[in-house]
């Protein structure tokens, strides 16, 4: 069994057990990182083109030709599930807390280290079966990242619903897996790998929202699991989990007898903590930096993690909201919609807490501060339209209308993107030994936040207008066709804001090599992976085991000789 | 750079206020009796909801600029928190977000729990890729066997929905691709789809309810103004998804009346 100790007595040599086949989770993290800068490209690529389709259906584009109904439906399916499944489960969890979760505990590296290597690979084969739909006969699948069968469960049902949709289910069945290995080795992790002194109560925030968004994905992803092989069997072994008897095309199926509705409970089941899962990463890494730029203690530490459980814990209980419409008995619906409401409480201490948190502080404008801060921002917003769809009766007019994309793609989509942004412009000097270009990074950071809400503000209005989800085009229905302009408005501030990650891009790369060097602590910030060298040394910490004295965020401690106290400073006699 | 922070975050809280505000775009002017509550509902929602969303926004915008950091700023607040502001402003959201929702529970209650009124309209309605089918029972007020050997969407019309002619109470059962109903009478709708999901999503009538494979839902409404209302399906039912769209002619009780006796008339 390789432990790390065994592992790490020595760092391996050559090229591929170093950073192909690399046991060492800081090699993993970026792996993961990697993975998910490709996939999220792939994504608003996908998105940009359905933006334009929407507008002008009928328009030739380089490359791509033109765009017909159907594809539209795939390239709508295949955004979604990529940025949810290899964008935003990816870079927030298998990226950063791969790389940081064993660095702030001060471990040398995850318990299980094959395994940890078993799950990106895995990972990679899940990313390379999705993007084989593309190019299967009769292309990606039509139905949806959410896949709700009969229509993800008959081949006939539309283009792309043959080999495609094997390969998109398969795809996320495999991701499920390594998943499932992924959450295992960070919980154990965390909780039998802490540096002396570090109690669960002087964790990172960080750690502790890899540590509950661990134990959401065991407990949600072995679902999807199941949910994704019964799927399978009922596409190819002539089961019928999910189909009742149906006509398709004027041809009887051989089903009968399945719910359609079994599938949209195994799925929420599923996809709602996969919510969390998305966000609650950006949340910790939130935390750690408006503290550290506020140069402040975190407002109500203990707060923020009992904040952080309880989101988790309600977040398996409401996932009937997303199926007020559907035909579930509506009795049920009293319990999700009050469930759901539950989970505001949390979601507003949070904001308190942050806001709290600046107030009375030093604040320095880094670009991981502006993130933070526009993570805030869009929390809020995003947050504020949760109450309007947990209310069933709300959900009468809103469901299925651009408000939900609306409400979705600002909280778990563009704010979990702004955790990722905070912690990559954060995390960069460690995990690189160079300091991005701050100049660049701010006038990424503007152009992202105002071109994000130009994009989805309006999106609120439209759905409010009534203006239906999925739909292709908006040339069919007499009242759609008023919310064009609206919607033109809503693919340039697309096409302008998807320009602007060129510049991250581009500044990621070029500071990789060109960048300044960064001193062992550049942002004066008191977690373990700021004590060790810049980039850390193979076992982390160089053979020393750090102890561990004070609480995470230590700063402007009134008497210090510096702003900032270090978790292995000696102990400041802090309450905490 | 906090200044042009804050101005950002209050410019976005301002201008999203503004046409929330203005009402540019908006729900579309209700014309079912369920609009009254609905909207009442919508309407305190986005009150509060608005006045959090600007509190907080310009709080947030406020508090980026005010504590910068510059050479003159004071040593920080050294402070892990306030027990009492915690638990004050957890009992306070938890009031407001219970309290909004039981609000909007009885509206719920009485279109789903309580039966239709007496001397509704029976329609079902039955979802197909990518069309709308209505069926009335006819005079007899029972609606005819269909079966699923028998439909062929291609011809349309009563073999779309496979109405068997070999059952007595099918034989006034009238099917037709655009629905009729007569204003300020209550519809008892039966929603039913023979391949996918669908949704039956009116978006003046303040109704939606998804249709689905293998179950026969029971929903009932009451249109209250005399129009023509779009049907758009809501539920991503396939290529066609964006063009399954249907009419609802709400009429007066006379032409309504005249309309199904035309019907009957065709099919006989």
């Amino acid at each position: 069994m390789a432990t790390p100790a065994t592992v790490h007595a020595h760092a391996p040599q050559g090229f591929i057990r170093k950073y192909i086949f690399s046991l060492d989770h800081k090699v993993i993290g970026l792996q993961y990182y990697f993975l998910a800068l490709t996939a999220v490209f792939v994504g608003m690529f996908l998105s940009i083109l359905m933006r334009i389709h929407m507008i002008w259906p009928t328009a030739v584009l380089p490359l791509v030709g033109e765009i017909k109904p159907e594809q539209y439906l795939a390239l709508m399916t295949m955004h979604g599930t990529i940025m949810v499944f290899f964008v935003l489960t990816t870079a927030p969890q298998g990226g950063f807390g791969n790389y940081m979760l064993p660095i702030q505990i001060g471990a040398p590296d995850m318990a299980f280290p094959v395994l940890n290597m078993l799950s990106f690979w895995t990972t990679f084969v899940a990313y390379m079966v999705i993007l084989a739909a593309f190019f299967v006969v009769g292309g990606a699948p039509l139905h949806g990242w959410t896949g709700y069968p009969p229509l993800s469960a008959i081949q006939s049902s539309g283009p792309g619903e043959g080999l495609g949709a094997d390969l998109w289910i398969t795809s996320i069945a495999i991701f499920c897996v390594a998943s499932l290995m992924g959450a295992l080795n960070f919980i154990t992790t965390t909780l039998d790998l802490r540096a002396k002194g570090m109690t669960m109560m002087r964790l990172p925030l960080t750690v502790w929202s890899w540590f509950i968004t661990a134990i959401l994905g065991l407990l949600a992803f072995g679902v999807l699991l199941s949910a994704g092989i019964l799927l399978l069997m009922d596409r190819n072994l002539g089961t019928s989990f999910y189909v009742p008897l149906v006509v398709v095309n004027g041809v009887q199926m051989a089903h009968k007898g399945g719910s359609p509705l079994l599938w949209q409970h195994l799925f929420w089941f599923f996809g709602h903590p996969e919510v969390y899962i998305a966000i609650l990463p950006g949340m910790g890494v939130a935390s750690q930096v408006l503290s550290t730029f506020s140069r402040k203690p975190i407002f109500g530490y203990k707060a923020m993690v009992y904040a952080m459980l309880s989101i988790g814990f309600f977040g398996f209980m409401v996932w009937g909201h997303h199926m007020f419409m559907s035909g579930m008995s509506p009795y049920s619906a009293f319990a999700f919609s009050l469930l759901t409401m539950c989970i505001g409480v949390p979601s507003a201490i949070k904001t308190f807490n942050w806001l709290g948190t600046m107030y009375k502080g030093r604040i320095r404008f880094s670009t991981p501060m502006l993130y933070a801060i526009g993570f805030v921002s869009l929390f809020v917003s995003g947050g504020l339209s949760g109450p309007f769809l947990a209310q069933p009766v709300l959900d009468i007019q809103l469901h299925d209308t651009a408000f939900v994309p609306a409400h979705f793609h600002l909280i778990m989509g563009v704010a979990a993107i702004f955790g990722i942004f905070a912690a990559t412009y954060y995390w960069f000097p460690k995990m690189f030994g160079r300091m991005m270009n701050e100049t660049w990074g701010r006038v990424h950071f503007f152009i992202t936040l105002a071109g994000t809400y130009a994009i989805f503000m309006p999106m609120h209005y439209a759905g409010l207008a009534g203006q239906t989800r999925r739909y292709s085009q908006f040339t069919e229905v007499a009242y759609l066709q008023k919310l064009i302009p609206l919607n033109t408005f809503i693919t340039y501030a697309a096409i302008i804001t998807v320009a602007a990650q060129f510049i991250f891009v581009i500044n990621l790369f070029w500071s990789m090599f060109k960048g300044p060097k960064a001193s062992d602590n550049p942002w004066e910030a008191t977690t373990l992976e700021w004590t060790t060298a810049t980039p850390p040394p193979h076992d982390n910490f160089g053979g020393v085991t750090p102890v561990v004295n004070n609480g995470p965020y230590e700063y402007g401690v009134p008497g210090a000789a510096k702003d900032y106290v270090m978790q292995t400073d000696p102990a400041t006699g802090a309450a905490h | 750079m906090g200044l042009a922070l804050m101005v950002l975050i209050w410019l976005i809280t301002l201008i999203s206020t503004y046409f929330f505000v203005a009402k540019t775009w908006w729900l579309p002017v209700g014309a079912s009796a369920a609009t009254g509550w609905i909207d009442r509902q919508f309407g305190l929602t986005f009150v509060i909801m608005g006045i959090v969303f600007l509190a907080a926004q310009l709080a947030l915008g406020y508090i980026v600029w005010r504590y910068r950091e510059s050479p003159s700023s004071p040593p920080v607040q050294y402070s892990h928190g306030n027990n009492t502001l915690e638990i004050t402003w957890t009992v306070l959201t938890t009031i407001l977000f219970i309290g909004l929702n039981l609000m909007g529970s009885s509206v719920w209650a009485s279109q789903r729990f309580d039966p239709p009124e007496a001397g509704a309209v029976q329609v079902e309605v039955t979802g197909m890729q990518f069309a709308w089918y209505f069926r009335y029972p006819g005079p007899d007020g029972k609606y005819g066997k269909t079966s699923f050997s028998l439909m062929d969407p291609s011809a349309g019309g009563e073999a779309a929905v496979g109405l068997s002619n070999n059952d007595p109470a099918a034989k006034d059962d009238v099917v037709t691709g655009t629905m009729y109903l007569p204003v300020g009478r209550e519809v008892d709708l039966s929603l039913r789809a023979v391949d996918v999901i669908h949704s039956f999503f009116v978006p003046q009538l303040r109704f939606k309810q998804d249709a689905v494979p293998g179950l026969n839902i029971h929903m009932h409404f009451k249109p209250t103004a005399i129009g023509e209302y779009e049907i758009a399906c809501a539920e991503l039912c396939g290529l066609g998804h964006y063009k399954m769209h249907g009419m609802v002619h709400v009429v007066s009780p006379e032409d309504f009346d005249k309309w199904l006796a035309a019907r009957e008339a065709e099919k006989q």
